[in-house]
């Protein structure tokens, strides 16, 4: 009775899976039990089958930036309300949940950091607010940063993991594509390096603006990425998915990354990059 | 009003022309003097049009926007502008007859024109996806404007896309790397843009082309970060919504004026670009060669700068 069963599993969607609270950590891909001592070494990835769980922006700033430390900016920086924008709930209710749930104001640490002794500008993204999505906040932290690597004459890191634009800004978050698009390109004719780091999910406006836009691309595995999101794409075309359709390892096969990287090794990664791309 | 299909909100309008036109059909026919009423009735239909134009709902005006009448790019190429040459393919994988280009004349000077194509009836409309690119359809365009400013030719971009295309093979190819490349390309070319949203201006797929020294937009025409369904979809849960969506995005062309995102609006005819697509190409026309007549002005560095410092300052927050 095989043919009855849907053989394929379809994309998960890894939204709810939040670190464990408990001792022991079941693997959500291949159900390995870890002790969760042992996960917090491993980088929250599965021993087993390389599972990347989600983590914390504090996580990857500790192990991506030297000592973990990072000299934040633009920290004050709140969302307004410019469209008095309502669906089931107001924006600013959005946006307060947001905050209470990540202690942030907005889906973006910015600031100054060090890789092995190489000053960056380096910015990441919070997918716990609201999806990650970029609005004027996030499109103005991810600019500055751009123009603090412009400023400094130093390499741009930006780790980007988002579902796109923000609706609830309408017209304004499209623009913070350009807008991000186009500081990007003086940074480029100054050839200071980009090296844009996906991590999952992202997709649509950011990945359509400056996550694409890396002098080098380099991805976390399993990360879903693309310009339109599945569901979306499944109901256009109105059938199923190939597997893995969309994935890091999609996106390297057909061309659009330079490298999937273990989340424990991307930090001996973008050093040795920085070291080929920049000798200030 | 001409035949074909009608809107809702259309119908009063059209129900009193016709009245009219029978009206006079029969006096001529008949010897009978009407003049009087059919005078009144012109009044009563103008004052008719006047109350539904004036107070279209945003969902109203977007609907006006995918009139199956409403010119399109083709049109207004064909309208205002003489000596079109038609350039096709992205050089890499294929053409995209959802996005057409070339060279063409405006008031005697040379223009590269680009813009998305939409089709008139089922076969040209699955011709043309609807309007909605592909990846080389991006790559196509940006070829276009490198070739534009290789010979020192400004661009004229016309925008009516419901979005870009969400499709296996548009991922597969790189659809988000094809719209992010053209955008921050647009940034580094020498000649002036000029951008007019037409018709539909959904989201990246509007962007990918979007970014001008100056841009318009036709009065019932839309752009918004994702279109009105698509929002509903995700917001509401339920496509039916997309009224709703629509007020809450703000997505008609006095909006963006409000929100300080366009630089004009062009009005149409009173009833929508279709009841009179010479009138609106003589608008657009107007407009296109003014802001074309001031942009040579500028020199090249300063028009750079202007362009990104446009693009720049767009977004509100606070800094607490």
């Amino acid at each position: 009775m095989e043919w009855f069963r849907k053989a394929k599993r379809g994309l998960a969607t890894t939204e709810k899976k939040n670190i464990p609270e408990g001792l022991w950590t079941k693997c959500p891909d291949c159900g390995e039990i870890v002790y969760s001592k042992k996960m917090e070494q491993l980088l929250w990835v599965c021993p087993n089958c390389s599972y990347h769980f989600r983590i914390s922006s504090l996580k990857y700033i500790q192990l991506l930036l030297d000592g973990g430390r990072l000299e934040e900016y633009d920290q004050d920086l709140v969302s307004r309300d410019p469209l008095k924008f309502k669906d089931s709930k107001r924006y600013p209710d959005r946006i307060k949940a947001a905050q209470q749930k990540t202690g942030k104001k907005d889906g973006v640490i910015s600031g100054y950091g060090e890789i092995d002794g190489t000053k960056v500008s380096f910015a990441i993204m919070d997918f716990a607010f609201i999806g990650g999505s970029m609005g004027s906040v996030v499109g103005e932290k991810i600019a500055r940063t751009i123009e603090r690597a412009l400023e400094a004459e130093c390499p741009l890191i930006i780790i980007s993991c988002s579902g796109g634009a923000r609706m609830q800004e309408g017209i304004l978050s499209l623009m913070q594509m350009a807008k991000t698009s186009g500081l990007l390109a003086r940074l480029a004719e100054k050839r200071i390096p980009y090296i844009s780091i996906l991590i999952n999910p992202t997709t649509a406006g950011v990945m359509a603006s400056y996550a694409s836009l890396g002098d080098v691309i380099i991805a976390e595995p399993g990360a879903l990425l693309g310009f339109a999101g599945p569901r979306v794409i499944k109901q256009t075309i109105g059938q199923d998915l190939p597997e893995g359709f969309q994935s890091s390892q999609f996106f390297l096969d057909k061309g659009f990354l330079d490298s999937v990287v273990n989340r424990s090794e991307l930090r001996e990664t973008v050093s040795k990059l920085l070291k080929f791309m920049w000798r200030k | 009003m001409s035949d074909g299909p009608v809107l809702e909100f259309e119908r009063p309008i059209v129900e009193l022309e016709k009245k009219i036109s029978d009206m006079k059909d029969f006096s001529v026919g008949e010897s009978i003097q009407l003049d009087g009423e059919i005078v009144s009735l012109q009044k009563k239909l103008e004052k008719l049009r006047e109350e539904i134009y004036s107070n279209l709902t945003r969902w109203q005006k977007v609907q006006l926007s995918r009139h199956p009448k409403r010119p399109y790019t083709l049109d207004y190429v064909r309208m205002i502008m003489t000596d079109f040459v038609e350039l096709h393919g992205d050089r890499g994988y294929a053409d995209d007859p959802a996005m057409v280009g070339g060279f063409a004349n405006l008031d005697g000077k040379p223009v590269m024109v680009v813009g998305q194509q939409k089709g008139r009836d089922t076969k040209q409309k699955l011709y043309r996806n609807f309007g909605m690119a592909h990846p080389e359809g991006y790559r196509k365009a940006l070829r276009l404007f490198r070739l534009a400013e290789k010979f020192d030719v400004p661009i004229v971009i016309l925008i009516d896309t419901p979005g870009a295309f969400p499709g296996i093979g548009a991922e597969e190819r790189g659809q988000a790397e094809a719209i992010a490349r053209t955008i921050r390309e647009m940034f580094t070319l020498k000649v002036p843009i000029v951008v007019i949203i037409i018709g539909e201006g959904a989201s990246g797929g509007a962007l990918g082309i979007g970014v001008g020294d100056r841009v318009m937009m036709l009065e019932f025409s839309w752009y918004s970060v994702i279109s009105p369904e698509g929002c509903a979809a995700i917001l509401w849960r339920d496509n039916a919504h997309a009224p709703e969506a629509a007020e809450a995005l703000k997505v008609v062309s006095s909006d963006l004026v409000d929100l300080e995102i366009i630089d004009t609006v062009i009005p149409e005819p009173p009833s929508g670009a279709h009841t009179d697509p010479q009138r609106a190409a003589e608008m657009v026309k107007k407009e296109l060669v003014a802001a074309l007549d001031e942009l040579r002005e500028l020199p090249v560095d300063q028009l750079l700068d202007e362009r990104l410092q446009k693009y720049r300052v767009m977004g509100e927050y606070d800094e607490q």
